[in-house]
């Protein structure tokens, strides 16, 4: 498919939908799908049918629009004849109210399931890496197409040579969104540059690339579901960010490494790569220029440790997935020993827009050092849960109180735990601090892959860090000693502290045990490990000093307890 | 092209292409180690050769890096030595370390390790975990309970015997030496019964059978030599 091609599919596709009235969005995300949404879909079907509205409207599975906790959402969009399109969202949608939707298209909102799209969880956002989500048919290539997609990819392979690919990036001020913050353009620049014969490779046969892409979508943080809402609701973003990214590097293989708990991310990104490579956007010389580009799905087993890129890519190898020490960097040498460039979901789903829009508008959004946007998953003690896309530097009060919605009626803010098991809990002090890469380390957390838990003043911190210390331990995958022993002995403590049955000494050794896992461990796992203990004991210290003395940690109204001599 | 760096102060010269483990021994320091054993990839387990390399702000390990021109490396500073007890101490709790009643007495590196840091007492729980003894082989037998899970003869097995009838089964500390697909020793169909796990086993994990207390001494050198025998033909070590 060469941009003609790929213009006239967009051109045809919008002039379909332009001929309908009104357009019905039903979200068919993991939490609505669960909720029966594919069943709404096909009610409100139905009863278009039945009211002989289906030459006026149609109905459109989307990815996730963001507010889980009202789902199962339907968007309605109608086009007014005096103004612009006008949209409702309606929450907590049953297949029983898909008639009574149907009858108010056009006229007034069905009141009771109604829900303000002015309000901020909505107005608050800033979307880039989810601008399709809830707006583009996930099993579609020609709606993807429709709002400018594969533009990006065919810009750089018609306009642009690799390096100014890689230049444009590494203006965008791009950063790395699996949690390290790695500026994304120096990465592409070192994969490029990277000679593929320096180490011994063992490429399996039949596969022609000597450098790789990897796809790191193992996201294994408890309570994350930012990459799987993107690889669900936006799957063609993330192939075209792929095929850019191997046409900078000089890759002509990728391979997307996918949890495989999540069968419906699997599931249409099969359908996008089928898709995608029949219409000529994959595969051999796409849009008609030298550039081949082909991508396999490989399916994690569920460990916790895969999302390490090199553990991830001695998995796909096929071997046990264990992490090795760096350097050698995958940079240099990874995939059978090839160069290979291993980006999160999200930083590739940042590329396109990029592309099309110029480093310069990137760089125009957040802070000084995180340019862009950054996707979370806003889940715990609050009355909006759900996906949520900001600009970076927006500070995290606005995040929990005015798009989260607060607390829940009688309660109180607590703290904020960011990074999942590999971050901190931040407390109330700091929330009026900007949400980016540097800020959230200063404070002992990391921006992790997106992961966010907000807490209220009934949380014990000690059982959180418990919790977050069991999840370490059973995932460590125990190469390493101070990660294997050192996450046991960490919980023993934790658990001994929990029961009263800890003594100051206990607390002393848990500190430097905490250190040694944090410094010595091989990989990101058990270096960060200790941060939910380190977290809490910096700033919730009289909890586990209240327990030690076998005091409860919080009294009754709620305030925490100060020391007794 | 040689590489001269300093080594705690000390002014040495490397081969390039040497690791840190390798150069520092030459030189004649020591670095402590259970996972490296001479004639086997490293893996950089241990975490006990971790040294201190100024101008980094992590903790590198000795048997993975290799020298640069001009690297300043201190192998044995307070903070290093408190790391490698509480690593010690950490493998002592972990499984079932009891020296007077193992075959490996006087003859075990982990052992040996404690006495090299220094380790008069543990402050960890003791987990004494309940794990197998496997003495299906009619040769050899494996205690699980005095594992540290080095992976010395997972490897010694598959790079120098080439049977690779040992591997890992589980991860954590739920980590178990197995045979085959978790087989018995004795039902594994691809051990050649060569004994080369055994000799690389720095504890009394493998042992030959029959061995009562103290009388296993494990011959790790030997595979040092069997390597060097193949790759370069040289017999003398």
């Amino acid at each position: 498919m060469n941009l003609e091609e790929l213009n006239a599919i967009a051109h045809s596709e919008r002039l379909a939908q332009a001929q309908k009235r009104h357009h019905l969005h039903v979200c068919v995300g993991t939490a609505c799908q669960a909720l029966n949404s594919e069943q709404i879909a096909k009610a409100l079907q139905a009863a278009l049918k039945q009211r002989g509205l289906q030459q006026d409207a149609a109905v459109k599975c989307v990815g996730c629009p963001g507010l889980c906790s009202l789902g199962p959402l339907v968007e309605v969009i109608s086009k007014e004849d005096s103004a612009g399109p006008r949209s409702l969202l309606y929450q907590f949608v049953k297949t029983e109210d898909a008639d009574e939707i149907v009858a108010h298209l056009g006229g007034e909102p069905v009141k009771r399931l109604e829900t303000p799209l002015d309000q901020p969880f909505f107005t608050r956002q800033l979307k880039i890496v989810l601008e399709n989500c809830g707006k583009v048919d996930p099993e579609r290539i020609e709606d993807y197409i429709a709002v400018g997609g594969y533009q990006a990819l065919m810009k750089v392979l018609t306009e642009m040579t690799p390096q100014q690919v890689i230049d444009e990036i590494t203006r965008s001020g791009l950063r790395g969104r699996g949690g390290a913050g790695f500026p994304t353009g120096l990465k592409w620049g070192t994969v490029a540059k990277a000679d593929p014969n320096r180490y011994p490779t063992n490429v399996p046969e039949g596969i022609q690339s000597r450098k790789f892409v990897i796809c790191n979508g193992d996201e294994g943080d408890p309570g994350a579901f930012m990459d799987r809402s993107v690889m669900e609701g936006d799957p063609h973003r993330v192939l075209e960010g792929m095929a850019i990214a191997g046409y900078a590097v000089g890759a002509n293989y990728g391979f997307i490494y996918v949890r495989a708990e999540y069968p419906l991310a699997v599931k249409r990104l099969r359908t996008a790569i089928r898709q995608a490579q029949r219409a000529g956007l994959l595969g051999s010389n796409i849009g008609g220029t030298p550039f081949s580009f082909n991508v396999e799905i490989r399916l994690g087993a569920g460990a916790f440790v895969c999302g390490e890129e090199t553990a991830l890519i001695a998995s796909i190898e096929g071997g046990r997935g264990l992490p090795r020490p760096r350097p050698p960097f995958p940079a240099e040498f990874g995939l059978w020993g090839c160069p290979t460039l291993i980006n999160n979901v999200e930083t590739l789903a940042n590329v396109p827009p990029i592309i099309l829009k110029g480093a310069d508008w990137f760089a125009s959004i957040g802070t000084e050092k995180s340019k862009g946007t950054k996707v979370f998953a806003l889940t715990g003690q609050v009355k909006h849960t759900g996906l949520i896309e900001v600009p970076m530097g927006i500070t995290l009060r606005e995040i929990v109180f005015d798009i989260g919605g607060g607390m829940p009626e009688g309660k109180s803010f607590k703290a904020v735990q960011t990074g999942g098991p590999s971050g901190g809990c931040i407390p109330a002090e700091f929330l009026d601090m900007p949400v980016d890469y540097e800020s959230l380390a200063k404070v002992g957390s990391i921006m992790g892959s997106g992961g966010m838990i907000v807490m209220d003043d009934s949380t014990d911190m000690v059982e959180v860090a418990r919790f977050f210390m069991e999840f370490c331990m059973d995932e460590s995958c125990g190469k390493c000693i101070p990660c294997r022993a050192g996450t046991v002995q960490i919980h023993r403590l934790l658990t001994k502290i929990q029961q009263g049955r800890a003594t100051e000494r206990d607390l002393q050794t848990l500190e430097e045990l905490c250190d040694l896992v944090k410094h010595t461990s091989l990989c990101g796992l058990g270096q960060s490990a200790p941060n939910p203990v380190i977290s809490t004991l910096k700033y919730f210290r009289e909890e586990y000093l209240a327990k030690i003395k076998r005091e409860p940690s919080v009294s009754a109204n709620g305030k925490r307890v100060e020391e007794h001599g | 092209m040689a590489r001269t760096l300093t080594i705690n102060d000390q002014e040495i010269s490397a081969a390039e292409g040497q690791t840190l483990l390798e150069a520092a021994r030459d030189a004649g320091i020591y670095i402590p180690t259970l996972c490296h054993l001479d004639g086997l990839t490293d893996v950089g387990a241990c975490r006990l050769c971790l040294v201190e390399i100024v101008g980094s702000n992590k903790l590198m390990p000795a048997c993975t890096t290799r020298v640069q021109e001009g690297m300043v490396v201190y192998t044995d500073t307070p903070r290093l030595r408190a790391y490698r007890r509480q690593i010690v101490e950490l493998l002592f709790a972990e499984r079932n370390h009891v020296c007077a009643v193992c075959v490996a007495n006087g003859n075990c590196e982990l052992q040996n390790m404690g006495i090299v840091v220094g380790m008069d007492h543990v402050r960890y729980d003791y987990l004494f975990p309940k794990l197998g003894v496997d003495l299906s082989h009619e040769r050899f037998g494996m205690d699980h309970n005095r594992c540290i899970l080095c992976t010395r003869c997972v490897r010694a097995c598959d790079q120098i015997e080439g049977a690779h009838t040992l591997d890992v089964l589980g991860r954590g500390a739920h980590s178990m030496i197995v045979h085959d697909m978790n087989v018995p020793w004795g039902e594994a169909t691809t051990c050649t019964s060569c004994g080369k796990c055994v000799m690389a086993c720095p504890t009394g994990a493998l042992f030959k059978q029959g061995s009562t207390v103290a009388e296993m001494v494990h011959n790790a050198e030997k595979l040092a030599f069997l390597r060097a025998a193949r790759e370069r033909r040289v017999w003398n070590v």
